[in-house]
C-alpha cells in the first residue's frame, strides 16, 4: 500500500503499548487505516487531537518517531472472481505467489443484512456423517462451530464436511493456524481437485496475533460478494475463534477496558455476533453458511468464549473420544443444530425427527447403566439391552468415519432399535411404528 | 404543547467505538436525542452523561469514520415512539424504523423510516360527544386496525382536565387528520389527530389503578399453565444456559397466548429466529379469531449485528407500545428475548465512560433499571372502567449458565414467575426443559387466582396441582436414593415413586413444541390429562420386584404419549385411554 505525495507524515508517537500507539493528529476518520513505520494500524480511540492506533502486527520495535500515514479509509478488500483459488493473508495480500486481486474496493466488516430481506433457511447440508446428518442437521445460512480440546481432529472434520458440502465457494478464514493445519487445507483442496472454487484469508501461528482480527472480516467480505452479487451458496470456514477472541482480549486490555469474565472484553457477544451474524440465507439462492472451530480448555464451556459463542451461534458440535468403541463420535447430548427442525421430517423422511430423539433417549439411557456398572451396581436385563445398543448405535451412526445418506441412517436405527428394545420401550408415534418397525 | 427552544449545538470531541463526546453550546438535557451530521446523513445518538460542557452520547449506529469537530444538533426531546394506527403487523428496528419500508439488502446508516403510514385511511368512529370532560388516556374514537378495535385516546401528554370541542364525525381519515380539539380549564384550546409521541423511557401511567392481576393467562404450554401458571397482567422470566429452549418457549407462548396484541422484542439475539417469526406469523392461523396471527402482532428487531446502543432502546420501545395498547383496554402480551443482552449493553456504555462497575462489571444500578422496567407490565383500570393488561415476559441468559449472576438475580427480585431451564434437561432432551421444582409462580399463592382457577377449572384444582408437584418432588428423592443404593438396595416402593414421577413429567411436562397437536394444550385438555395421570400416581401397584416397574410404567407413558400426540377426545384418542385403562387394569 503506496503513500500518496500529498499525505500527511506524522513523526511524534506520544504514547505506546504492546498492540497500540498514540499520537497527535488531526482530521482523521474512525476505524481509518495507517500506517506506522510500514506496519498497518487502525484508529480505535480520538480523544480531542490524540489518536490512539491499534498496530496489527504489534509494536515491538516501534520508535516514538516513528513515521506514520493515515490512509483516509478503513481496511478495504478488493472482490472480483478473481478472488477464487487464491491464498491471502490478513491484510487480503496474495500469499500464493500470484498477482494482486483487481476488482471493487469494499470496506470489510460493513453493515448488517436487514432482516426483513432474509428468507428463512430451508436448504439442508448433507454431510454423510449420521453424527451430523441424523441428529444435528445442518441448514445453508447456518452458523455454527465445533467446539473441541485442542487435540480433537476438528480440522479434519471440518475439511471433510466442506468437501462434501455442495458449496459454490469454501472460503477459509485460518487465525492461529499452525503451518501444518495450513499445509493440510492446502492438500485437502488441492486433492480433491477443488482448488477454483477455495479462498483463504490465513494467518497462522507465525503472524502476530492482533492481525488475526482482520480476518473473519476479510473472508465475510469476500462471501458477501458471491453469496450478494453472484447469488452463489458460500461455505464459511473459520478456525479458531478462540484465538481470535485471545486477540480481541489483548487490544481491549492494553487500551484499559474494564475486563468482563474471563478477561475477555466486555463487548465480546457483540463482538463475536458481528461475525456470526453474517451467516444468511437471500430469497434469490444466495447465501453465507459459516462452520466455525472454538476449540476449549479441558472441555470447559461455561468460559466466557464458548459461553457467548453458544448464545450466538445457531447450535454447535461437541467431538468426543468414546473409548467404547475406540472412535471419534459427534457427541449427541451435547451437540444441537438449532436449525434442523426446519428440515428434519421436511426434507427428510418424516419418522426423522422421532427416530433421532428415541435413538438419542436410548443412548442416554446407556449412560446411565454406564454410570450404574461404574458404581458397582446390578444392571437390569435393561441395562444391559442399552449398553450393547449403545455401543452399536455410536459405532455405526455417531462415530465421524460414517458416511451414508439420510434414509440408510434412519433404516440402520430402526434395526438397532428393533434388535434390541421391545415397541413400548421405543416408544415412537404408532404410525411410524406399523411403517418402519423391523421387528415382530 | 411545546416551547420553542433555540436548538443547542455542539461538535465532535471524542470517539472510542460508539461512546461519542460533544463540546456544546447550550443546554442539552439528560437522555436528549441528538443528530450527528455525517456525510450528507444524520446519525441518531442519545444524551448519557453530562458533564460540565461536555456531553457524552451513545451513538445509535457505526461511529466509523466520524471525525473530531463535526457537528451535532441536539433535537429538544427524548427517545420517543410514535403511537397511532398502523403499528400492528410491522417488523420494526429497536427505534421504531419501518425495516420493511428500508432500501436494499443491508442495513444503511441514517435510513430512518417512518414507523406509520401517514397516507393511508382509518374508518374513524367517535366513541365520545362534545362537551365531554376527559383527561389523558381517555378514548376519543375507534379504528379497526386488522381486527383489533383501536381506541383513539387523548394524547397521554395532555395533563388535567379537558373539554371536548370539536369531534370528528364518522368517516374517514389520514393519521395526521384532525380528530378533535380540546379546550384546557383556561380555555386554550389543543389540536388532536389520530397519532401522538411518548418519550420510551417515561412509564404512560394513564390508568386509575393497578390491582393485582387474578385472571390466568391461557398460553396452552402445560408446564406453564398447569404447574406454574402465569396471569394477565403478570411478569415472569425464562433463565437458561444456552440451547435450553428460551427462545422456542416464548414463541410457543407467543404463538397460542390467548392475547389480543402480541409485541415481540428481538433484543440482540439472532436474526434468523426474527426471521422465522416473519415467516411463520404471517401463515399462522390465530385460532380465536380465524385470521393471520401477524395481523395482531409487532416485531421490534433488534438482533445482534445491529448496533449495540440501540438493544436499550428497543425494550423500551416494545414497552411503550405494549402501553399504548393496554390503555385500549386490551391484553398485551411483551416478550423480550432476551434482557441480558440489552443488560449486556448497559455494560459496554458503562465500562466506556469509565464509571464504577458493580458486580461482573454491570453498571451499580442494574438491579433498579430491571425492576423499573418489569413494573411497567401490569393489569389496570382504566378511566372509564374498562380493563387493560401488560404481561410481560423475558428471557434471560446467564453467564455460562450460571444463575447466580447479576442479570438473573435482578430479575429474579422484580419478576413473579420463574421459568428455570435446566441443562441437565435440555442435554436429556427433556423438552420444554423447564425445571418444574425449582421453577414457580408466586400467582399460585394469590388467592384472588385461586378463587379464579377454582370457578373456572375446578373446586380442587389447586390441591391437585400441588398434588402432583409434591409427586414430582417425591420421585426426585427416590432417584436420588436409587442413585446412591442401586435398583435393588432400596424397597420396590421407591421405584413407585419414581416412577410416578416420571409419568408425569413425560406426560404432563414434556410437551413437543413442534408437534401439531402435541404443542399447543387447552385447559379443559390440561385438566383432562393432570386428572388422568393423578389417578394413575394414586394407584399403589402391586410388583414382586423392581424390574417389573419399569417396563410397566413405559407402557402407560407410551400409551399417554400416543394420546398426547392424537386430536383430543378423537377416535384415535378414545382408543389409546381405552389401551391405558387395560394396562392400568393388569395391576391394580
Ligand atoms: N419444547 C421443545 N420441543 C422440542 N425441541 C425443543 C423444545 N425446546 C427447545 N428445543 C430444542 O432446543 C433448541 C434450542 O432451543 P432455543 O433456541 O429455544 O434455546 P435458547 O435457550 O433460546 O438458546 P440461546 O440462549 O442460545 O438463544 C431448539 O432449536 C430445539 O431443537
Ligand atoms: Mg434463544
Amino acid at each position: 500500500m503506496e503513500t500518496k505525495a500529498f499525505q500527511k507524515i506524522y513523526t511524534k508517537i506520544i504514547q505506546i503499548t504492546k498492540a497500540t500507539c498514540s499520537l497527535r493528529a488531526t482530521g482523521v476518520g474512525y476505524e481509518e487505516l495507517a500506517m506506522v513505520n510500514g506496519r498497518l494500524a487502525q484508529v480505535v480511540k480520538i480523544i480531542g487531537d490524540v489518536v490512539t492506533l491499534q498496530v496489527f502486527g504489534g509494536t515491538e520495535g516501534i520508535p516514538t518517531n516513528a513515521e506514520v500515514v493515515f490512509m483516509g479509509k478503513p481496511p478495504v478488500l478488493k472482490v472480483s472472481d478473481d478472488l477464487a483459488g487464491r491464498f491471502f493473508n490478513a491484510f487480503g495480500n496474495p500469499i500464493d505467489g500470484g498477482p494482486e486481486v483487481e476488482g471493487e474496493e469494499r470496506e470489510i466488516g460493513g453493515p448488517s443484512v436487514n432482516p426483513v430481506r432474509r428468507k428463512q433457511p430451508s436448504e439442508l447440508i448433507a454431510t454423510g456423517i449420521a453424527g451430523i446428518d441424523m441428529n444435528n442437521t445442518l441448514v445453508t445460512g447456518q452458523k455454527i462451530p465445533f467446539f473441541a480440546d485442542p487435540d480433537q481432529p476438528f480440522n479434519q472434520v471440518m475439511a471433510m464436511v466442506a468437501m462434501r458440502a455442495k458449496a459454490d465457494k469454501i472460503i477459509l478464514g485460518g487465525m492461529g493456524l499452525t503451518n501444518d493445519d495450513y499445509l493440510f487445507y492446502k492438500n485437502v483442496f488441492e486433492n480433491a481437485g477443488a482448488l477454483e472454487r477455495i479462498i483463504s484469508f490465513v494467518n497462522t501461528t507465525e503472524n502476530p496475533p492482533v492481525e488475526r482480527l482482520l480476518v473473519p472480516d476479510m473472508a465475510l467480505t469476500a462471501a458477501e460478494y458471491f453469496a450478494v452479487d453472484k447469488k452463489q451458496s458460500v461455505l464459511v470456514l473459520l478456525t479458531d475463534m478462540t484465538l481470535y477472541a485471545d486477540a480481541l482480549s489483548i487490544v481491549s486490555n492494553r487500551m484499559d477496558q474494564i475486563p468482563s469474565k474471563d478477561s475477555m472484553p466486555g463487548s465480546l457477544y457483540s463482538d463475536l455476533a458481528k461475525i456470526y451474524e453474517k451467516a444468511v440465507q437471500f430469497p434469490d439462492g444466495g447465501s453465507i453458511t459459516i462452520i466455525a472451530v472454538t476449540t476449549l480448555s479441558g472441555g470447559d464451556i461455561t468460559h466466557a468464549i464458548p459461553d457467548n459463542t453458544g448464545y450466538i451461534t445457531e447450535g454447535q458440535l461437541f467431538l468426543r473420544k468414546d473409548s467404547d468403541i475406540g472412535k471419534v463420535i459427534v457427541d449427541p447430548f451435547r451437540s444441537l443444530s438449532r436449525l434442523k427442525q426446519l428440515v428434519i421430517g421436511k426434507k427428510t423422511r418424516k419418522d426423522h425427527p422421532q427416530v433421532m430423539n428415541t435413538a438419542i433417549r436410548l443412548f442416554a439411557d446407556a449412560a446411565q447403566a454406564k454410570t450404574k456398572l461404574e458404581n458397582g451396581f446390578d444392571l437390569t436385563d435393561y441395562d444391559e439391552r442399552t449398553l450393547k445398543f449403545g455401543k452399536e448405535y455410536s459405532d455405526k451412526l455417531l462415530a465421524i468415519d460414517v458416511n451414508i445418506d439420510i434414509d440408510m441412517m434412519l433404516d440402520t436405527a430402526w434395526s438397532l432399535f428393533a434388535k434390541y428394545f421391545s415397541k413400548a420401550e421405543v416408544a415412537i408415534r404408532s404410525e411410524f411404528m406399523d411403517l418402519y418397525w423391523k421387528g415382530e | 404543547m411545546e416551547k420553542e427552544v433555540k436548538q443547542t449545538k455542539g461538535k465532535i470531541a471524542g470517539i472510542i467505538a460508539n461512546l461519542v463526546t460533544v463540546e456544546v453550546d447550550g443546554p442539552v438535557s439528560q437522555n436528549e436525542i441528538c443528530y450527528i451530521k455525517h456525510a450528507g446523513i444524520d446519525l441518531m445518538a442519545e444524551v448519557i452523561k453530562v458533564f460540565e460542557k461536555k456531553v457524552f452520547i451513545q451513538v445509535f449506529e457505526s461511529t466509523r469514520g466520524l471525525k473530531i469537530g463535526q457537528e451535532v444538533e441536539f433535537s429538544g426531546g427524548m427517545l420517543e415512539v410514535t403511537l397511532g394506527p398502523g403499528i400492528l403487523s410491522r417488523n420494526y428496528d429497536g427505534l421504531q424504523h419501518d425495516l420493511d419500508r428500508m432500501e436494499g439488502v443491508f442495513l444503511k446508516r441514517g435510513d430512518y423510516t417512518d414507523a406509520l403510514d401517514y397516507e393511508k385511511t382509518w374508518d374513524f368512529t367517535p366513541l365520545a360527544n362534545i362537551g365531554d370532560t376527559v383527561i389523558a388516556g381517555d378514548w376519543l374514537g375507534e379504528v379497526t386496525e386488522n381486527v383489533i378495535p383501536h381506541k383513539i385516546m387523548v394524547p397521554f401528554s395532555f395533563s388535567g382536565k379537558f373539554t371536548i370541542k370539536k369531534l370528528a364525525a364518522a368517516g374517514s381519515y389520514k393519521v395526521l387528520d384532525e380528530i378533535a380539539i380540546l379546550a384546557d380549564s383556561k380555555g386554550t384550546e389543543y389540536k388532536v389527530t389520530m397519532t401522538q409521541k411518548w418519550p420510551v423511557k417515561i412509564p404512560v401511567k394513564t390508568y386509575v389503578n393497578k390491582p393485582r392481576p387474578y385472571k390466568l393467562l391461557e398460553t396452552g404450554v402445560r408446564t406453564i399453565d398447569t404447574l406454574n401458571p402465569i396471569v394477565e397482567g403478570g411478569t415472569g422470566f425464562i433463565p437458561g444456559p444456552f440451547g435450553s429452549g428460551k427462545t422456542v418457549m416464548q414463541q410457543a407462548i407467543s404463538k397460542q397466548a390467548e392475547a389480543d396484541i402480541v409485541i415481540v422484542a428481538a433484543c440482540g439475539e439472532r436474526a434468523n429466529e426474527v426471521v422465522e417469526i416473519f415467516t411463520e406469523f404471517p401463515e399462522l392461523e390465530d385460532p380465536r379469531t380465524g385470521r393471520k396471527l401477524m395481523e395482531r402482532t409487532t416485531i421490534i428487531a433488534n438482533t445482534s449485528n445491529m448496533p449495540v446502543a440501540a438493544r436499550e432502546a428497543s425494550v423500551y420501545t416494545a414497552m411503550t407500545i405494549a402501553e399504548y395498547y393496554r390503555t385500549m383496554g386490551l391484553k398485551v402480551l411483551l416478550l423480550a428475548d432476551s434482557t441480558s443482552r440489552w443488560a449486556q449493553a448497559l455494560r459496554e456504555m458503562s465500562n466506556r465512560m469509565e464509571e464504577l462497575p458493580g458486580p461482573d462489571a454491570f453498571p451499580m444500578d442494574l438491579p433498579a433499571i430491571i425492576s423499573n422496567f418489569y413494573s411497567r407490565a401490569g393489569f389496570v383500570h382504566l378511566n372509564n372502567g374498562a380493563t387493560g393488561s401488560i404481561t410481560f415476559i423475558g428471557t434471560v441468559s446467564p453467564a455460562g449458565g450460571n444463575l447466580k449472576e447479576p442479570v438473573t438475580e435482578s430479575t429474579k427480585k422484580a419478576a413473579r414467575c420463574f421459568y428455570a431451564l435446566s441443562q441437565q434437561r435440555a442435554d436429556s432432551k427433556r423438552y420444554p426443559a423447564i425445571d418444574p421444582i425449582d421453577s414457580y409462580s408466586k400467582y399460585l399463592e394469590y388467592p384472588e387466582l385461586q378463587e379464579y382457577l377454582k370457578t373456572n377449572i375446578s373446586e380442587n384444582w389447586i390441591d391437585q396441582v400441588l398434588r402432583a408437584k409434591n409427586f414430582l418432588l417425591r420421585g426426585k428423592e427416590a432417584s436420588e436414593q436409587i442413585n446412591i443404593l442401586g435398583d435393588d438396595g432400596v424397597p420396590v416402593d421407591y421405584h413407585l415413586r419414581f416412577w410416578r414421577g416420571e409419568v408425569i413429567d413425560f406426560v404432563v411436562l414434556q410437551q413437543d413444541a413442534f408437534d401439531e397437536i402435541d404443542k399447543r394444550t387447552s385447559l379443559e385438555r390440561q385438566k383432562f390429562l393432570l386428572e388422568t395421570v393423578l389417578e394413575i400416581c394414586d394407584i399403589d401397584f402391586r410388583f414382586e420386584s423392581f424390574d417389573e416397574v419399569n417396563p410397566y410404567f413405559k407402557r402407560i407413558i407410551n400409551t399417554l404419549k400416543q394420546m398426547n400426540y392424537s386430536e383430543y377426545k378423537s377416535e384415535k384418542f378414545n382408543s389409546f385411554y381405552n389401551e391405558l385403562q387395560t394396562i392400568i387394569g393388569e395391576r391394580k
